[in-house]
């Protein structure tokens, strides 16, 4: 028999699949801007999101963790990712009207995409802040299509200021588990210059970064937001560790341990599996940090791309990063302390492997792995089919390519 | 139709019935039979033999009588009817929903070949010179299958299907030692939508299991096994059609990529519904490949043996087939024993007979033509089913409607706009005197649901199956919680399954259940 037995209803809903995890539909959207028609998006950017990450701080709320940050030797990307959004909107829908906010919060993305943008009478703070999002999101009238910059937490911004029309975020957070980001910034700026005015919903989550960083994962749903109806360029909300198939980490963890080798460094990125690598390997790794293991000793825990760039640097090391659940990311969610830079090291003398259970490639729906520390370039070096390890003694051969490979810009 | 109260049944011409049968389910509250035992009661009093007792050795006589429940003929019988009616099943209900497990009508002619004394009095230890007949049976259905699938011999002492794949695979094995590279190869590749029990019986003979997942279109990716064949690889073990029902139309080049790099490739074709008489494993190149005789040679289910299974191979895998096999010098057919190569006994003496006779008579009676015809017709319904099914709005078939013999589809749409489940949608189409079964785990297609309507099975049946899912997905729309509270006419309402995934709860025995649950 193939058919063993009709499984529970209510184990199969605890299944992360694209059921869980879809923008459900919601009404049809009113005035509806067709391919011909001049498209006014407004566009707002998040200056600090994401600079949390590289230097592991598991995210960026907070002016006391942005100078941390900065003084770790991170650098703001967000601008740059969304001028990649609009790049590519302009490219394949050219005359779009673009109205943003001055400065770092919009402007400056706009202009480095080669636009002449329309400002909003508003003057943000230096450095803005959430309250300058909100109130970004209700000036802006008679557009479109909101375009954002950010992450979660820009997410929830964008949604206590009302937005009167649909919106799309561009992720540049740390943390971008709510379904309203696209795939990639190079993707917003694809899905934005196909709006025709249909819509999804599309829930916006957000974690409390003080007990992430504490080690405890537990995304709050906040809301939903109105978003393009494209299904497949959106994240979709993630879809986290499932109870549904109890011991799989572990079965997975005894693979990973099995297949290391002496004289061999892996870098172990953030995660309930890679977690359960440490623990079976008896090391006091960390569940939201990179961690570095060799010969069964912990190398160095909870580690920032400098260090990472260093420890990488002798000998052959290997990346062990876990799928993030719905979305496919491996590469540039949650782990970017492994840089582009340490990528290319790590590439260049080992390789990368990739956890996921079976349960989790079944629920990315068919879409590939990605990877987007943001460098195409880095990204390009784990395109293809990368062995996902699923259980002990199981794999499977999955497509791997860069989050922006599919929509350059 | 008058003034009376109630039904009345006296009035001529009956009212025509409804639409939808107003269908209700036995419900017996059957206690299980060992909580029917009453000592000393029995169905058969044996006359005394009339030879003296035979003392047996203290190493094989129980220390206690087996505690077998205790009862009359009549109760027994009673228990077995009641717990029939408490079914769902070819002989009674439209069975197209069980997707991959084929039900379709097994000919109860069949079943009075088996019961012949010739038949159902066999004794496995006979000598050859006595069970002509029935090795002729075997050797016949051997040819027959061989010819099928193009393969060089066909074993059918395998008791299920499965248990064929696990044949196979330790074929795999023991062809792989006996070049050297037993130890090299010791890589399985498979598809996530191919017979689970190819990726389980591989690891359960030691292998490590690579998984391709489907293409965009459906198809398993071909660049992901590119990427996955090396010297490490014993072996593809592969569906197709998979379980989708869709047919890969570059089986071949699967096929030499594994061969390219020294593998073996091995067709599961458990359910050869959409193909009988069409392809053959054998000229896609296969080394080898297995057919589960209860999903396409008609004979009964029997949830993991003893069913019946063939494994057949190719000419450099025939000496490790298991053994004994059935050979004929031209007038007398005997058992080969002396295989050194074999991979030994996949079951006691020849195999599971009945299922071989049965399988054989089914065979016979519908020819070369007749097996094609099979495929055909269950093609034609399979589409036919299709186009109904793909016309209840909320209703879907990723990967387009190229199809051949099933359909894995999905009821994302429905559970998007109403919020139920395609579990829940199965359960309350049972309030219906009907069922389905949803996928294998995990999920690939949301919300998923498998039909497979067989060649056995008329318009009017596909017609009555479709409509009962039509007012069901209405029943959906129109009052959500009425479907999810369902079912409401069936034999149980209700059940906690969460027994059937905890290894402290289930019970497959009456001595696990006392143990676990009574102790």
């Amino acid at each position: 028999m193939t058919a063993d037995r009709p499984m529970s209803p209510d184990a199969s809903r605890a299944l992360p699949g694209p059921a869980a995890s879809a923008p459900s539909p919601a009404a049809p959207a009113a005035p509806v801007p067709t391919g011909g028609e001049v498209l006014t998006v407004g566009l707002i950017v998040n200056p600090v999101a994401g600079i949390g990450g590289p230097a592991g701080l598991k995210g960026s709320d907070g002016a006391d963790v942005q100078r941390e940050a900065l003084a770790r030797g991170s650098r703001p990307g967000a601008g740059d990712r969304a001028a990649q959004a609009v790049r590519t909107l302009l490219a394949r829908r050219p005359g779009t009207r673009i109205r943003t906010v001055a400065g770092s919060m919009g402007e400056d993305s706009a202009r480095a995409a080669g636009a002449v943008p329309e400002l909003l009478r508003l003057v943000p703070g230096d450095p803005s802040s959430s309250r300058d999002t909100v109130a970004a999101v209700e000036a802006m009238k008679d557009i479109d299509l909101l375009l954002f910059a950010g992450g979660d937490g820009t997410a929830r911004d964008v949604l206590d200021g009302s937005p009167s029309c649909p919106v799309l975020g561009v992720p540049a957070g740390v943390k971008v588990y709510s379904g309203c980001f696209a795939l990639s910034p190079a993707t917003a700026g694809a899905t934005a210059a196909e709006f025709d005015g249909r819509t999804a919903e599309a829930e916006v989550v957000d974690l409390d970064e003080e007990t992430y960083r504490r080690g405890r994962v537990g995304p709050r749903l906040y809301g939903t937001l109105r978003v393009p109806a494209a299904r497949a360029r959106l994240s979709g909300r993630k879809v986290g560790s499932s109870s549904a198939a109890p011991g799989s980490a572990e079965s997975i963890a005894r693979e990973v341990v099995a297949r290391m080798r002496p004289g061999v460094r892996y870098v172990l990125g953030p995660g309930a599996t890679t977690m359960a690598v440490g623990r079976r390997l008896g090391l006091a790794t960390t569940l939201l940090g990179v961690d570095v293991v060799q010969d069964g000793e912990l190398v160095a825990a909870d580690v920032t791309e400098r260090e990472l760039l260093d420890l990488a640097g002798g000998g052959e090391t290997h990346a062990v990063v876990s799928v993030i659940g719905g979305q496919g990311f491996v590469l540039g969610r949650g782990n970017q302390q492994i840089s582009p830079a340490v990528l290319k090291k790590i590439m260049a003398s080992g390789g990368l492997t990739v956890l996921a259970t079976q349960q989790k490639l079944a629920g990315l729906g068919g879409r590939p792995l990605l990877a987007d520390t943001g460098d195409p370039e880095a990204d390009a070096l784990v395109g293809g089919h990368v062995s996902v390890i699923t259980g002990y003694r199981e794999s499977a051969m999955y497509r791997i390519r860069s989050a922006t490979e599919e929509f350059p810009a | 139709m008058s003034g009376h109260a109630g039904e009345s049944f006296a009035e001529l011409p009956v009212a025509p019935k409804p639409p939808l049968r107003r269908f209700h389910q036995a419900r017996w509250d059957e206690p299980i039979i060992f909580e029917q035992s009453r000592p000393g009661r029995r169905g058969i009093a044996v006359p005394a033999a009339g030879v003296p007792a035979v003392e047996l050795p203290a190493s094989v006589r129980r220390a206690e009588p087996p505690k077998l429940p205790e009862m009359s003929q009549l109760h027994v019988l009673r228990h077995y009817v009641r717990l029939s009616q408490e079914n769902l099943g070819v002989d009674q209900a439209i069975a197209v929903g069980q997707g991959t497990c084929t039900m379709k009508y097994s000919p109860k002619v069949n079943d009075r070949f088996v019961n012949d004394p010739k038949v159902a009095e066999l004794h496995p230890l006979q000598p050859d010179d006595t069970v002509q007949g029935v090795l002729e049976v075997y050797w016949r259905l051997e040819k027959i299958l061989a010819e099928i699938s193009g393969m060089h011999r066909v074993s059918l002492q395998p008791a299920s299907g499965s248990a064929a794949i696990y044949a196979n695979i330790a074929m795999i094995r023991a062809y792989h030692a006996s070049r050297g590279e037993g130890r090299q190869r010791d890589q399985v590749i498979t598809t996530m939508f191919s017979h689970p029990s190819n990726a389980a019986c591989a690891k359960t003979a030691g292998y490590e299991v690579i998984t391709l997942m489907p293409d965009e279109n459906g198809y398993p990716d071909i660049e992901a096994l590119r990427a996955a064949v090396g010297p490490r690889t014993a072996a593809l073990m592969i569906t197709n059609p998979e379980d989708t029902g869709i047919f890969n139309p570059r089986i071949e080049e699967f096929v030499s990529l594994v061969h390219g790099a020294g593998g073996l490739a091995c067709y599961d074709q458990a359910n050869a519904n959409g193909i009988l008489g069409i392809t053959r494993a054998a000229d896609a190149g296969f080394d080898l490949c297995h057919f589960n005789l209860h999903k396409t040679f008609s004979t009964p289910h029997a949830c993991g043996g003893p069913a019946g299974g063939a494994s057949g191979v190719s000419e450099r895998l025939a000496p490790f087939l298991p053994g004994p096999t059935v050979e004929f010098d031209g007038s007398r057919y005997h058992l080969d024993a002396d295989r050194p190569q074999s991979v030994g006994k996949m079951r006691p003496f020849l195999g599971v007979t009945p299922n071989v006779v049965r399988a054989y008579a089914w065979v016979m009676a519908l020819g070369a033509e007749g097996l094609r015809e099979v495929a055909e017709t269950a093609v034609l319904n399979n589409n036919y089913l299709m186009h109904k099914i793909l016309s209840i709005p909320g209703a879907s078939a990723p990967w387009g409607e190229k199809r051949l013999e099933q359909v894995r589809y999905s009821w994302q749409g429905l559970f998007e706009e109403t919020g139920v489940h395609s579990e829940e949608i199965g359960v309350r189409a049972a309030d219906f005197g009907v069922h389905y079964w949803t996928s294998h785990h995990p999920y690939l297609v949301p919300e998923p649901f498998t039909l497979e309507p067989t060649e056995s099975y008329s318009k009017e049946d596909l017609d009555e199956y479709a409509a009962i899912l039509a007012h069901v997905a209405d029943e959906a729309r129109r009052d959500p919680e009425h479907v999810k509270g369902a079912p409401y006419n069936q034999t149980v309402h209700k059940i906690d399954q969460t027994s059937l995934d905890d290894p402290k709860q289930w019970s497959p025995t009456w001595r696990a259940y006392t143990r676990k649950h009574l102790a």
